[in-house]
């Protein structure tokens, strides 16, 4: 039962996702070709509140629902890491249309091709940790 | 109820995505989907190949229940709060798609070019699927998050980490739009 919540806030972010078509390959390809505002709308004032939130946090005034402070976790240092992989990534976003969220609620719409790519997914994230070590981070 | 069933614009889904990274932090865990690819490894046992898959996957169950959610959140959008399929696209990405040989732009959410079932079981459907997933899985793995990890939680706290991935995630993009694309179809 203790899980419930996150079953909750998953069915609202897949509800989101969905009907604000961010889930369509055709929003990720208008957005990469520059014909389009609405994904620049989406990400942009997501992070616009994102950062209020960020802000609330640091000073305390959001805690958790026990009342614990919020601490994000910093991302690890690197440039190669972050701009190798983040190309790369690029590089499937564009392909498929889809980030991962996108493509578990792609599922819950009835598309049999994105358990193609998920699982593609899960190789990518095995062979990363399989020959991270030869890899600049 | 009918703006509910209408597409949502950008700027009722955009603060709708910062809730929920919000709820995410709330209840005491973090906002991101691409380590749950990590977690499903560890649980199908890529441990016995690769150490670092050794954690005990039972941590991250939250986030695995999160991501059930979003399975849910797409049936229950398609089913009961979807009206049409229709993707309203500016004209001139229809007929730019058109001339790259994907056809019928906009009248169903993903391509059939690229999405049908028909197109899956062909060599090459199937490799551009597998492919495309391979780079999402491992970019975001090597960069340390995606969309949501980096994108909205990593931008909203200015991390200079995650302002260098989210270039990445563009550079990749464009490439991958304007120069690879065209001649996939």
């Amino acid at each position: 039962m203790k899980y419930i919540k996150f079953l909750l806030v998953g069915i609202l972010f897949g509800i989101i996702l969905s009907k604000a078509e961010v889930i369509s390959w055709y929003r990720i390809y208008e957005m990469f070709k520059l014909q389009s505002f609405h994904m620049y709308g989406v990400i942009g004032s997501a992070v616009l509140i994102g950062i209020i939130i960020m802000y609330l946090f640091k000073n305390e005034t959001l805690k958790t629902y026990q009342g614990n402070i919020i601490q994000v976790a910093p991302k690890k240092k690197g440039v190669y890491r972050n701009l190798i992989g983040g190309i790369i990534f690029g590089l499937g976003w564009a392909l498929g249309g889809a980030c991962p969220g996108p493509m578990y609620v792609l599922i819950g719409k009835g598309v049999i091709a994105i358990l193609v790519v998920l699982f593609g997914a899960h190789i990518g994230a095995f062979l990363y940790h399989g020959i991270k070590h030869k890899l600049p981070h | 109820m009918d703006f509910i069933l209408q597409p949502w614009p950008w700027y009722v889904a955009g603060p709708l995505i910062a809730l929920s990274m919000y709820l995410m932090f709330f209840f005491g865990k973090k906002f991101g989907v691409s380590s749950n690819l990590e977690t499903v490894c560890a649980m199908g046992g890529a441990g016995k190949l690769v150490d670092f898959f050794k954690f005990d996957w039972r941590k991250n169950k939250w986030n695995l229940i999160f991501v059930v959610g979003l399975i849910l959140g797409g049936f229950i959008s398609s089913q009961w709060l979807t009206v049409n399929d229709n993707i309203a696209l500016n004209p001139k990405t229809i007929q730019g798609l058109s001339e790259i040989g994907i056809y019928n732009a906009g009248e169903t959410y993903l391509p059939n070019e690229i999405f049908s079932v028909e197109t899956m079981l062909t060599g090459k459907g199937f490799l551009i699927l597998i492919v495309a997933g391979i780079l999402v899985g491992f970019g975001s793995r090597y960069a340390g998050g995606c969309t949501s990890g980096h994108g909205i939680v990593g931008l909203s706290s200015h991390s200079i980490e995650s302002f260098i991935a989210v270039g990445g995630f563009f550079i990749g993009g464009l490439f991958m739009t304007w120069f690879i694309l065209p001649h996939l179809f």
